[in-house]
Protein backbone atom coordinates (compact mmCIF):
# COMPACT_ATOMS: atom_id res chain seq x y z
CA UNK A 1 0.00 0.00 0.00
CA UNK A 2 1.02 3.36 -1.21
CA UNK A 3 0.19 6.80 -0.95
CA UNK A 4 1.40 9.95 -3.09
CA UNK A 5 2.81 12.93 -1.97
CA UNK A 6 0.49 16.10 -0.40
CA UNK A 7 2.01 18.23 -3.49
CA UNK A 8 3.06 17.31 -6.48
CA UNK A 9 2.72 19.37 -9.21
CA UNK A 10 3.41 17.08 -12.20
CA UNK A 11 0.51 16.83 -14.35
CA UNK A 12 -2.15 14.14 -14.25
CA UNK A 13 -2.19 11.17 -16.88
CA UNK A 14 -4.85 9.08 -16.82
CA UNK A 15 -4.44 5.08 -17.75
CA UNK A 16 -6.87 2.09 -17.40
CA UNK A 17 -5.73 -1.39 -15.76
CA UNK A 18 -7.86 -4.12 -16.46
CA UNK A 19 -10.44 -1.57 -17.91
CA UNK A 20 -10.77 0.55 -14.67
CA UNK A 21 -9.64 4.09 -14.60
CA UNK A 22 -6.67 5.50 -12.93
CA UNK A 23 -4.76 8.74 -12.22
CA UNK A 24 -1.18 9.10 -12.42
CA UNK A 25 1.57 11.69 -12.83
CA UNK A 26 3.58 12.88 -15.59
CA UNK A 27 7.01 10.81 -14.61
CA UNK A 28 5.46 8.02 -13.27
CA UNK A 29 6.79 4.81 -14.15
CA UNK A 30 3.69 2.49 -14.64
CA UNK A 31 4.66 0.28 -12.15
CA UNK A 32 4.80 3.17 -9.66
CA UNK A 33 0.96 4.21 -10.88
CA UNK A 34 -0.12 1.01 -9.83
CA UNK A 35 1.25 0.67 -6.87
CA UNK A 36 0.03 4.27 -5.64
CA UNK A 37 -3.48 3.46 -7.31
CA UNK A 38 -3.34 0.22 -4.44
CA UNK A 39 -3.13 -2.62 -7.70
CA UNK A 40 -1.66 -5.22 -5.34
CA UNK A 41 -0.66 -7.52 -7.90
CA UNK A 42 -0.05 -6.99 -11.62
CA UNK A 43 0.69 -10.50 -12.48
CA UNK A 44 0.22 -13.91 -12.12
CA UNK A 45 3.22 -16.51 -12.94
CA UNK A 46 3.28 -18.99 -15.83
CA UNK A 47 4.76 -21.64 -13.54
CA UNK A 48 2.59 -21.75 -10.36
CA UNK A 49 -0.04 -18.89 -11.31
CA UNK A 50 1.25 -17.19 -8.03
CA UNK A 51 0.15 -13.82 -7.93
CA UNK A 52 3.05 -10.89 -8.26
CA UNK A 53 3.82 -7.40 -7.88
CA UNK A 54 6.57 -4.99 -8.60
CA UNK A 55 9.21 -6.25 -6.68
CA UNK A 56 12.85 -4.10 -7.77
CA UNK A 57 11.44 -1.11 -9.38
CA UNK A 58 14.64 -0.88 -11.13
CA UNK A 59 14.53 -3.22 -14.16
CA UNK A 60 16.01 -6.34 -13.02
CA UNK A 61 13.37 -8.74 -11.34
CA UNK A 62 10.90 -8.49 -14.26
CA UNK A 63 8.06 -9.17 -11.69
CA UNK A 64 6.72 -6.23 -12.65
CA UNK A 65 5.36 -7.68 -16.32
CA UNK A 66 2.37 -6.49 -17.55
CA UNK A 67 0.38 -5.86 -20.95
CA UNK A 68 0.37 -2.80 -22.22
CA UNK A 69 -2.12 -1.49 -25.38
CA UNK A 70 -1.70 -5.10 -26.18
CA UNK A 71 1.54 -5.88 -25.97
CA UNK A 72 2.73 -8.39 -23.51
CA UNK A 73 5.88 -9.22 -21.37
CA UNK A 74 6.48 -5.15 -20.51
CA UNK A 75 8.30 -4.01 -17.60
CA UNK A 76 6.26 -2.10 -16.32
CA UNK A 77 8.62 -0.11 -13.81
CA UNK A 78 10.67 0.65 -17.41
CA UNK A 79 7.97 2.47 -18.77
CA UNK A 80 6.78 6.16 -18.13
CA UNK A 81 3.20 6.33 -18.01
CA UNK A 82 1.16 8.44 -21.11
CA UNK A 83 -2.02 9.77 -21.49
CA UNK A 84 -4.87 6.76 -22.36
CA UNK A 85 -2.45 3.87 -21.91
CA UNK A 86 -4.51 0.43 -21.49
CA UNK A 87 -2.69 -1.57 -18.61
CA UNK A 88 -3.48 -5.05 -18.09
CA UNK A 89 -2.75 -7.95 -15.80
CA UNK A 90 -0.37 -10.24 -17.30
CA UNK A 91 -2.16 -14.07 -16.80
CA UNK A 92 1.18 -16.24 -17.14
CA UNK A 93 3.37 -16.54 -20.54
CA UNK A 94 2.70 -14.10 -22.54
CA UNK A 95 0.41 -14.88 -25.43
CA UNK A 96 1.99 -14.73 -29.24
CA UNK A 97 0.86 -11.87 -30.81
CA UNK A 98 0.67 -9.94 -28.10
CA UNK B 1 17.06 13.28 -30.27
CA UNK B 2 19.29 12.98 -33.18
CA UNK B 3 19.78 9.88 -34.68
CA UNK B 4 22.03 7.02 -33.68
CA UNK B 5 25.06 6.55 -35.26
CA UNK B 6 26.55 3.63 -36.72
CA UNK B 7 30.33 4.31 -35.27
CA UNK B 8 31.04 6.04 -32.14
CA UNK B 9 34.96 6.88 -30.09
CA UNK B 10 33.14 5.90 -27.07
CA UNK B 11 30.10 4.37 -25.60
CA UNK B 12 29.34 4.09 -22.36
CA UNK B 13 26.22 2.14 -20.81
CA UNK B 14 24.16 3.50 -18.21
CA UNK B 15 24.00 6.52 -17.00
CA UNK B 16 24.58 6.95 -12.47
CA UNK B 17 27.26 8.82 -11.76
CA UNK B 18 30.11 7.06 -12.69
CA UNK B 19 28.96 6.10 -16.77
CA UNK B 20 27.56 10.34 -16.51
CA UNK B 21 31.13 11.28 -15.20
CA UNK B 22 32.59 9.30 -17.83
CA UNK B 23 30.89 10.36 -20.82
CA UNK B 24 31.28 13.78 -19.67
CA UNK B 25 34.80 13.95 -19.75
CA UNK B 26 34.86 12.10 -23.59
CA UNK B 27 32.62 14.03 -24.96
CA UNK B 28 34.99 17.29 -23.35
CA UNK B 29 37.98 15.66 -24.91
CA UNK B 30 36.01 16.29 -28.15
CA UNK B 31 36.09 12.34 -28.75
CA UNK B 32 31.94 11.32 -30.10
CA UNK B 33 30.39 9.90 -27.41
CA UNK B 34 26.87 8.84 -27.16
CA UNK B 35 25.57 7.24 -23.89
CA UNK B 36 22.74 4.46 -23.82
CA UNK B 37 20.53 4.14 -20.59
CA UNK B 38 17.35 2.33 -19.72
CA UNK B 39 15.29 4.44 -17.52
CA UNK B 40 13.72 7.33 -18.89
CA UNK B 41 15.81 10.22 -16.81
CA UNK B 42 19.55 10.06 -16.39
CA UNK B 43 20.30 9.43 -12.47
CA UNK B 44 21.16 5.66 -12.66
CA UNK B 45 19.47 4.06 -9.50
CA UNK B 46 21.32 6.88 -6.82
CA UNK B 47 20.53 9.57 -8.44
CA UNK B 48 16.63 8.66 -9.94
CA UNK B 49 14.81 11.31 -10.91
CA UNK B 50 17.25 13.80 -9.70
CA UNK B 51 16.21 16.08 -12.72
CA UNK B 52 12.40 15.39 -12.35
CA UNK B 53 11.90 14.33 -9.07
CA UNK B 54 8.56 15.92 -7.95
CA UNK B 55 9.94 16.17 -3.86
CA UNK B 56 10.38 20.49 -3.88
CA UNK B 57 11.61 19.76 -0.22
CA UNK B 58 15.57 18.62 -0.30
CA UNK B 59 15.55 17.91 3.21
CA UNK B 60 13.32 14.86 2.48
CA UNK B 61 15.93 12.79 0.07
CA UNK B 62 18.80 14.52 1.79
CA UNK B 63 22.27 16.52 0.29
CA UNK B 64 24.38 13.57 -0.79
CA UNK B 65 21.07 12.98 -3.14
CA UNK B 66 21.13 15.99 -4.61
CA UNK B 67 24.54 16.02 -5.07
CA UNK B 68 23.70 14.10 -8.22
CA UNK B 69 22.13 16.81 -10.45
CA UNK B 70 25.21 18.81 -10.49
CA UNK B 71 26.80 15.66 -12.27
CA UNK B 72 23.37 15.76 -14.50
CA UNK B 73 24.02 19.23 -15.55
CA UNK B 74 27.53 18.49 -16.41
CA UNK B 75 26.81 15.64 -18.52
CA UNK B 76 23.69 17.33 -20.24
CA UNK B 77 26.12 20.65 -20.84
CA UNK B 78 28.99 18.15 -21.90
CA UNK B 79 27.76 17.67 -25.53
CA UNK B 80 27.68 13.57 -25.10
CA UNK B 81 24.62 11.90 -27.08
CA UNK B 82 22.37 11.16 -24.38
CA UNK B 83 19.93 8.07 -25.45
CA UNK B 84 17.19 7.39 -23.05
CA UNK B 85 14.95 4.29 -22.47
CA UNK B 86 17.80 2.33 -24.72
CA UNK B 87 18.48 -1.43 -23.61
CA UNK B 88 22.08 -2.59 -24.86
CA UNK B 89 20.90 -6.21 -24.54
CA UNK B 90 24.36 -7.29 -26.23
CA UNK B 91 28.24 -6.09 -26.42
CA UNK B 92 30.93 -7.97 -28.19
CA UNK B 93 34.40 -8.31 -27.69
CA UNK B 94 34.85 -6.06 -30.97
CA UNK B 95 32.56 -3.80 -29.27
CA UNK B 96 29.27 -4.02 -31.45
CA UNK B 97 26.67 -3.25 -29.05
CA UNK B 98 23.10 -4.30 -29.42
CA UNK B 99 20.38 -1.94 -28.31
CA UNK B 100 16.81 -1.44 -28.32
CA UNK B 101 15.47 1.47 -28.55
CA UNK B 102 11.28 2.01 -28.76
CA UNK B 103 10.60 -1.33 -29.71
CA UNK B 104 13.52 -1.79 -32.38
CA UNK B 105 16.94 -3.12 -32.25
CA UNK B 106 20.31 -1.60 -34.09
CA UNK B 107 24.18 -2.27 -33.83
CA UNK B 108 26.11 0.70 -32.91
CA UNK B 109 30.36 0.20 -33.10
CA UNK B 110 32.33 2.08 -30.52
CA UNK B 111 36.29 2.25 -30.21
CA UNK B 112 35.46 2.30 -26.66
CA UNK B 113 32.76 1.04 -24.73
CA UNK B 114 32.46 1.91 -20.82
CA UNK B 115 29.79 -0.20 -19.14
CA UNK B 116 28.36 1.29 -16.03
CA UNK B 117 25.27 -0.27 -15.26
CA UNK B 118 26.07 -0.02 -11.39
CA UNK B 119 24.89 -2.50 -8.70
CA UNK B 120 21.67 -4.36 -7.92
CA UNK B 121 20.12 -5.35 -4.35
CA UNK B 122 21.67 -8.63 -3.07
CA UNK B 123 18.96 -11.43 -2.96
CA UNK B 124 16.88 -11.68 0.14
CA UNK B 125 15.42 -15.32 -0.64
CA UNK B 126 13.38 -15.88 2.73
CA UNK B 127 9.89 -17.54 2.65
CA UNK B 128 7.29 -15.46 1.02
CA UNK B 129 9.81 -13.10 -0.48
CA UNK B 130 7.24 -13.15 -3.44
CA UNK B 131 4.26 -12.23 -2.06
CA UNK B 132 3.16 -8.96 -3.02
CA UNK B 133 3.01 -6.30 -0.47
CA UNK B 134 7.07 -7.54 -0.32
CA UNK B 135 9.83 -5.10 -2.31
CA UNK B 136 13.18 -3.84 -2.04
CA UNK B 137 14.17 -1.17 0.22
CA UNK B 138 15.48 -0.10 -2.93
CA UNK B 139 12.64 -0.52 -5.06
CA UNK B 140 10.45 2.14 -2.37
CA UNK B 141 13.46 4.61 -2.38
CA UNK B 142 12.99 4.37 -6.12
CA UNK B 143 9.38 5.14 -6.01
CA UNK B 144 10.32 7.96 -3.26
CA UNK B 145 12.75 9.49 -5.51
CA UNK B 146 10.80 9.96 -8.73
CA UNK B 147 7.35 10.23 -7.90
CA UNK B 148 7.44 11.02 -4.15
CA UNK B 149 5.41 7.86 -3.42
CA UNK B 150 5.70 6.53 -0.05
CA UNK B 151 4.27 3.67 1.26
CA UNK B 152 0.71 3.65 3.67
CA UNK B 153 0.25 1.22 6.35
CA UNK B 154 1.93 -0.84 8.43
CA UNK B 155 5.58 -1.08 7.11
CA UNK B 156 8.36 -2.90 8.46
CA UNK B 157 11.68 -2.76 6.75
CA UNK B 158 14.30 -5.84 7.45
CA UNK B 159 17.78 -6.55 6.46
CA UNK B 160 20.87 -4.28 7.07
CA UNK B 161 22.80 -2.43 5.22
CA UNK B 162 23.52 1.23 5.13
CA UNK B 163 21.10 1.46 2.41
CA UNK B 164 17.98 0.51 4.99
CA UNK B 165 18.35 2.86 7.87
CA UNK B 166 19.09 6.01 4.99
CA UNK B 167 15.35 4.86 3.57
CA UNK B 168 14.43 4.66 7.11
CA UNK B 169 15.28 8.42 7.31
CA UNK B 170 14.17 9.80 3.91
CA UNK B 171 10.60 7.83 4.51
CA UNK B 172 10.51 9.93 7.95
CA UNK B 173 11.35 13.16 6.19
CA UNK B 174 8.77 12.40 3.92
CA UNK B 175 6.09 12.21 6.64
CA UNK B 176 6.00 8.05 5.97
CA UNK B 177 5.62 6.06 9.19
CA UNK B 178 8.22 3.17 9.72
CA UNK B 179 6.67 0.68 12.35
CA UNK B 180 9.86 -1.44 12.66
CA UNK B 181 13.34 -2.61 11.62
CA UNK B 182 14.25 -5.70 12.02
CA UNK B 183 17.96 -5.42 12.35
CA UNK B 184 19.50 -8.71 10.53
CA UNK B 185 23.18 -7.92 11.27
CA UNK B 186 24.81 -10.46 12.79
CA UNK B 187 26.89 -10.40 15.79
CA UNK B 188 29.40 -12.20 14.33
CA UNK B 189 29.79 -9.77 11.66
CA UNK B 190 29.88 -6.62 13.88
CA UNK B 191 33.14 -8.30 15.73
CA UNK B 192 34.68 -9.11 12.87
CA UNK B 193 34.52 -5.43 12.10
CA UNK B 194 36.50 -4.46 14.67
CA UNK B 195 39.79 -4.25 13.37
CA UNK B 196 38.81 -2.14 10.20
CA UNK B 197 36.82 0.43 12.68
CA UNK B 198 40.07 3.03 12.74
CA UNK B 199 40.16 3.18 9.19
CA UNK B 200 36.38 3.62 8.99
CA UNK B 201 36.54 6.82 11.69
CA UNK B 202 38.71 8.39 9.32
CA UNK B 203 36.22 8.18 6.31
CA UNK B 204 33.89 10.68 4.91
CA UNK B 205 31.18 8.48 6.16
CA UNK B 206 31.04 8.47 10.09
CA UNK B 207 29.07 11.06 11.45
CA UNK B 208 26.51 11.06 8.60
CA UNK B 209 26.58 7.76 9.41
CA UNK B 210 25.97 7.67 13.06
CA UNK B 211 23.48 11.11 12.84
CA UNK B 212 21.46 9.38 10.52
CA UNK B 213 21.18 5.97 12.74
CA UNK B 214 20.40 8.61 15.89
CA UNK B 215 17.35 9.94 14.18
CA UNK B 216 15.91 7.45 13.25
CA UNK B 217 16.33 4.96 16.63
CA UNK B 218 14.53 8.05 17.72
CA UNK B 219 11.23 7.15 15.96
CA UNK B 220 11.55 3.64 14.78
CA UNK B 221 11.53 0.79 16.90
CA UNK B 222 14.24 -1.44 16.26
CA UNK B 223 14.75 -5.09 16.62
CA UNK B 224 18.30 -6.10 16.93
CA UNK B 225 19.76 -9.75 15.93
CA UNK B 226 17.25 -11.33 13.71
CA UNK B 227 18.08 -14.50 12.91
CA UNK B 228 15.18 -15.68 10.84
CA UNK B 229 12.37 -13.73 8.70
CA UNK B 230 9.19 -15.13 6.83
CA UNK B 231 6.85 -13.28 4.81
CA UNK B 232 3.55 -14.53 5.33
CA UNK B 233 0.06 -13.91 4.07
CA UNK B 234 -2.34 -15.26 1.17
CA UNK B 235 -1.87 -13.66 -1.56
CA UNK B 236 -0.28 -10.72 -0.71
CA UNK B 237 1.73 -9.92 2.74
CA UNK B 238 -0.13 -9.83 6.23
CA UNK B 239 2.50 -10.45 8.55
CA UNK B 240 6.11 -10.74 9.35
CA UNK B 241 7.59 -13.63 11.38
CA UNK B 242 11.18 -13.22 13.11
CA UNK B 243 13.32 -14.68 15.48
CA UNK B 244 15.34 -12.43 17.93
CA UNK B 245 18.15 -13.29 19.64
CA UNK B 246 16.89 -14.59 23.19
CA UNK B 247 13.84 -15.45 21.55
CA UNK B 248 13.20 -19.30 21.34
CA UNK B 249 9.85 -19.20 19.32
CA UNK B 250 9.43 -16.53 16.36
CA UNK B 251 7.37 -13.53 17.13
CA UNK B 252 5.01 -12.16 14.45
CA UNK B 253 4.39 -8.50 13.27
CA UNK B 254 1.17 -7.22 11.30
CA UNK B 255 2.52 -5.67 8.00
CA UNK B 256 1.01 -3.94 4.50
CA UNK B 257 4.46 -3.27 3.51
CA UNK B 258 8.06 -5.27 3.83
CA UNK B 259 10.91 -3.61 2.65
CA UNK B 260 14.14 -6.08 2.09
CA UNK B 261 17.82 -5.09 1.62
CA UNK B 262 20.92 -6.47 2.37
CA UNK B 263 23.46 -4.53 0.60
CA UNK B 264 23.98 -4.25 -3.30
CA UNK B 265 26.19 -6.50 -5.48
CA UNK B 266 27.79 -5.23 -8.62
CA UNK B 267 25.11 -5.99 -11.91
CA UNK B 268 26.71 -8.56 -13.54
CA UNK B 269 25.21 -9.39 -16.49
CA UNK B 270 26.59 -7.53 -19.67
CA UNK B 271 30.30 -7.64 -18.56
CA UNK B 272 30.21 -11.63 -18.04
CA UNK B 273 28.28 -12.20 -21.23
CA UNK B 274 31.07 -10.73 -23.12
CA UNK B 275 33.09 -12.69 -21.58
CA UNK B 276 35.33 -10.19 -18.65
CA UNK B 277 37.05 -12.01 -16.01
CA UNK B 278 35.53 -11.45 -12.67
CA UNK B 279 36.64 -13.13 -9.58
CA UNK B 280 34.48 -13.98 -5.82
CA UNK B 281 35.10 -11.24 -3.65
CA UNK B 282 35.27 -13.20 -0.23
CA UNK B 283 34.85 -9.72 1.53
CA UNK B 284 31.65 -8.71 -0.47
CA UNK B 285 30.59 -12.13 -1.03
CA UNK B 286 29.82 -11.66 -4.77
CA UNK B 287 31.48 -11.76 -8.54
CA UNK B 288 33.82 -8.83 -9.19
CA UNK B 289 35.25 -7.95 -12.34
CA UNK B 290 38.98 -7.91 -12.50
CA UNK B 291 40.15 -4.22 -13.13
CA UNK B 292 42.86 -2.40 -14.04
CA UNK B 293 43.40 0.69 -11.75
CA UNK B 294 41.58 3.05 -14.82
CA UNK B 295 38.76 0.61 -14.63
CA UNK B 296 39.88 -1.57 -17.91
CA UNK B 297 39.10 -5.07 -18.11
CA UNK B 298 40.75 -8.45 -19.68
CA UNK B 299 38.58 -7.26 -22.94
CA UNK B 300 40.50 -4.48 -24.46
CA UNK B 301 38.72 -1.36 -25.31
CA UNK B 302 36.33 -2.11 -22.37
CA UNK B 303 36.13 -0.63 -19.40
CA UNK B 304 33.71 -0.92 -16.05
CA UNK B 305 33.09 2.28 -13.85
CA UNK B 306 31.29 2.69 -11.11
CA UNK B 307 29.48 -0.05 -8.42
CA UNK B 308 29.92 -2.45 -11.31
CA UNK B 309 32.86 -2.58 -10.74
CA UNK B 310 32.57 -3.75 -7.24
CA UNK B 311 30.62 -1.74 -4.61
CA UNK B 312 32.16 1.48 -3.45
CA UNK B 313 29.38 4.07 -3.38
CA UNK B 314 27.66 6.93 -5.88
CA UNK B 315 30.71 9.49 -4.86
CA UNK B 316 33.81 6.81 -5.74
CA UNK B 317 31.46 5.79 -8.40
CA UNK B 318 31.60 9.48 -10.48
CA UNK B 319 35.33 9.61 -9.75
CA UNK B 320 35.58 5.97 -11.32
CA UNK B 321 34.02 6.86 -14.42
CA UNK B 322 36.78 9.99 -14.39
CA UNK B 323 39.54 7.10 -14.15
CA UNK B 324 38.24 4.93 -17.35
CA UNK B 325 37.39 8.46 -19.40
CA UNK B 326 40.97 9.89 -18.60
CA UNK B 327 42.72 6.44 -19.70
CA UNK B 328 40.45 6.22 -22.90
CA UNK B 329 41.35 10.55 -23.65
CA UNK B 330 44.82 9.70 -22.69
CA UNK B 331 45.20 8.81 -26.71
CA UNK B 332 43.98 12.14 -27.69
CA UNK B 333 44.99 14.65 -24.77
CA UNK B 334 47.35 13.20 -22.82
CA UNK B 335 47.98 16.25 -20.66
CA UNK B 336 44.56 17.06 -19.55
CA UNK B 337 43.70 13.02 -19.07
CA UNK B 338 46.49 12.96 -16.56
CA UNK B 339 45.40 16.02 -14.59
CA UNK B 340 41.67 14.47 -14.12
CA UNK B 341 43.38 11.01 -13.29
CA UNK B 342 45.62 12.09 -10.59
CA UNK B 343 42.63 13.80 -9.24
CA UNK B 344 40.51 11.31 -9.10
CA UNK B 345 43.17 8.85 -7.52
CA UNK B 346 43.44 10.95 -4.64
CA UNK B 347 39.58 11.55 -4.00
CA UNK B 348 39.22 7.74 -4.47
CA UNK B 349 41.85 6.87 -2.01
CA UNK B 350 39.83 9.15 0.50
CA UNK B 351 36.11 7.23 -0.34
CA UNK B 352 37.72 4.18 -0.56
CA UNK B 353 38.50 4.50 3.27
CA UNK B 354 36.44 2.54 5.55
CA UNK B 355 34.97 0.79 2.82
CA UNK B 356 36.35 -2.59 4.56
CA UNK B 357 34.75 -1.95 7.92
CA UNK B 358 31.25 -1.85 5.81
CA UNK B 359 31.90 -5.12 3.91
CA UNK B 360 32.64 -6.62 7.03
CA UNK B 361 29.87 -5.27 9.63
CA UNK B 362 26.98 -5.49 7.25
CA UNK B 363 28.22 -9.04 6.07
CA UNK B 364 24.85 -10.73 5.41
CA UNK B 365 24.40 -13.70 7.93
CA UNK B 366 24.17 -17.06 5.66
CA UNK B 367 20.94 -18.25 6.26
CA UNK B 368 20.12 -14.86 4.41
CA UNK B 369 22.21 -16.03 1.80
CA UNK B 370 21.47 -19.80 1.63
CA UNK B 371 17.82 -20.54 2.25
CA UNK B 372 16.91 -23.86 3.15
CA UNK B 373 13.80 -25.56 2.38
CA UNK B 374 10.83 -24.49 0.43
CA UNK B 375 12.22 -21.45 0.21
CA UNK B 376 12.01 -20.00 -3.32
CA UNK B 377 15.90 -19.35 -4.88
CA UNK B 378 14.62 -18.69 -8.33
CA UNK B 379 12.06 -16.46 -8.43
CA UNK B 380 11.17 -16.45 -12.35
CA UNK B 381 10.88 -20.43 -12.47
CA UNK B 382 10.39 -21.08 -8.64
CA UNK B 383 12.72 -23.79 -8.05
CA UNK B 384 13.19 -24.07 -4.14
CA UNK B 385 16.61 -23.90 -1.88
CA UNK B 386 15.77 -28.26 -1.39
CA UNK B 387 15.81 -28.56 -5.18
CA UNK B 388 18.89 -26.94 -5.66
CA UNK B 389 20.61 -28.79 -2.49
CA UNK B 390 18.64 -32.27 -3.85
CA UNK B 391 20.30 -31.51 -7.16
CA UNK B 392 23.55 -30.96 -6.00
CA UNK B 393 23.14 -34.30 -4.33
CA UNK B 394 22.16 -36.06 -7.71
CA UNK B 395 26.16 -34.94 -8.76
CA UNK B 396 24.89 -31.39 -10.21
CA UNK B 397 28.46 -29.17 -10.09
CA UNK B 398 27.44 -26.09 -11.13
CA UNK B 399 24.91 -23.53 -12.25
CA UNK B 400 24.63 -24.44 -15.68
CA UNK B 401 24.20 -27.83 -15.21
CA UNK B 402 21.59 -26.85 -12.87
CA UNK B 403 19.86 -25.04 -15.52
CA UNK B 404 19.74 -28.34 -17.66
CA UNK B 405 18.13 -30.24 -14.26
CA UNK B 406 16.15 -27.43 -12.65
CA UNK B 407 15.45 -24.29 -15.38
CA UNK B 408 16.47 -22.26 -12.30
CA UNK B 409 18.08 -18.92 -13.59
CA UNK B 410 16.31 -19.76 -17.01
CA UNK B 411 13.43 -16.80 -16.44
CA UNK B 412 12.94 -13.31 -17.53
CA UNK B 413 15.60 -12.22 -14.86
CA UNK B 414 17.81 -14.21 -16.23
CA UNK B 415 19.77 -15.30 -12.74
CA UNK B 416 19.57 -11.60 -11.50
CA UNK B 417 17.87 -12.69 -8.45
CA UNK B 418 19.15 -15.97 -8.60
CA UNK B 419 22.56 -16.06 -9.26
CA UNK B 420 24.34 -15.87 -6.52
CA UNK B 421 21.79 -17.25 -4.33
CA UNK B 422 22.84 -20.74 -6.51
CA UNK B 423 26.59 -20.05 -6.33
CA UNK B 424 26.48 -20.40 -2.80
CA UNK B 425 24.17 -23.08 -1.84
CA UNK B 426 26.39 -25.50 -4.48
CA UNK B 427 29.29 -24.54 -3.14
CA UNK B 428 28.35 -25.25 0.34
CA UNK B 429 26.90 -28.29 -0.31
CA UNK B 430 30.10 -28.89 -2.61
CA UNK B 431 32.31 -27.91 0.07
CA UNK B 432 34.31 -26.04 -2.23
CA UNK B 433 34.97 -22.25 -2.74
CA UNK B 434 32.35 -19.89 -4.80
CA UNK B 435 35.31 -19.25 -7.09
CA UNK B 436 35.26 -22.87 -8.29
CA UNK B 437 31.63 -22.96 -8.70
CA UNK B 438 31.30 -19.95 -10.47
CA UNK B 439 28.32 -18.08 -11.68
CA UNK B 440 25.39 -18.72 -15.24
CA UNK B 441 27.27 -18.70 -18.11
CA UNK B 442 25.72 -15.54 -19.38
CA UNK B 443 25.33 -15.14 -23.06
CA UNK B 444 23.52 -12.25 -25.01
CA UNK B 445 20.85 -11.11 -25.36
CA UNK B 446 21.04 -9.78 -21.86
CA UNK B 447 17.58 -8.11 -21.75
CA UNK B 448 14.98 -10.06 -23.48
CA UNK B 449 13.59 -8.60 -26.79
CA UNK B 450 11.64 -10.36 -29.77
CA UNK B 451 12.76 -12.55 -32.40
CA UNK B 452 11.03 -9.96 -34.62
CA UNK B 453 13.66 -7.41 -33.13
CA UNK B 454 16.41 -9.35 -34.15
CA UNK B 455 15.04 -10.16 -37.77
CA UNK B 456 14.51 -7.19 -38.65
CA UNK B 457 18.37 -6.14 -37.90
CA UNK B 458 21.04 -5.10 -40.78
CA UNK B 459 22.26 -8.35 -42.34
CA UNK B 460 25.47 -9.22 -44.22
CA UNK B 461 25.85 -11.47 -47.25
CA UNK B 462 27.80 -14.22 -45.39
CA UNK B 463 24.73 -13.98 -42.34
CA UNK B 464 21.98 -14.82 -45.17
CA UNK B 465 23.78 -17.31 -46.95
CA UNK B 466 24.66 -18.82 -43.56
CA UNK B 467 20.46 -19.49 -43.27
CA UNK B 468 19.24 -19.25 -47.12
CA UNK B 469 19.32 -22.63 -49.19
CA UNK B 470 19.92 -21.84 -52.56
Amino acid sequence: MFRRPREDARAIVRITFDGLALEAREGDSVAAALLAAGVASCRTTPVSGAPRAPYCMMGVCFDCLVVIDGVGNKQSCLVPVREGMAVETQRGKRELGA
Amino acid sequence: MSAIREQYDVAVIGAGPAGMAAASLAARAQLSTVLFDEQAAPGGQIYRGVTQSPLRDRSILGADYWAGEKIAHEFAASGAQYVPRATVWSLTPEREIGVSIGGGSQLVQATHVVIATGALERPFPIPGWTLPGVMTAGGAQTMLKSSGIVPEGRTVLAGSGPLLWLLAWQLLNAGASVDAILDTTARESRARARPHLPAFLLSPYVWKGVKLLREVKKHVSVIADVASLEARGEGRVQSVAYTAAGAPTPLELPVDNLLLHQGVVPNVNLAMSVGIEHRWDGDQLCFVPVLTPFGGTSVPGIYIAGDGGGIAGAQAAAWRGVMSAADIVHTVHPQAATRAAKAARTTLAHFARGRRFLDAYYRPAPQFRMPAGETLVCRCEEITAQQVIDTVALGCPGPNQMKSFLRCGMGPCQGRLCGLTVTELIARERGVSPQEVGHYRLRPPVKPITVGELAELPKDDAAVKAVVRI
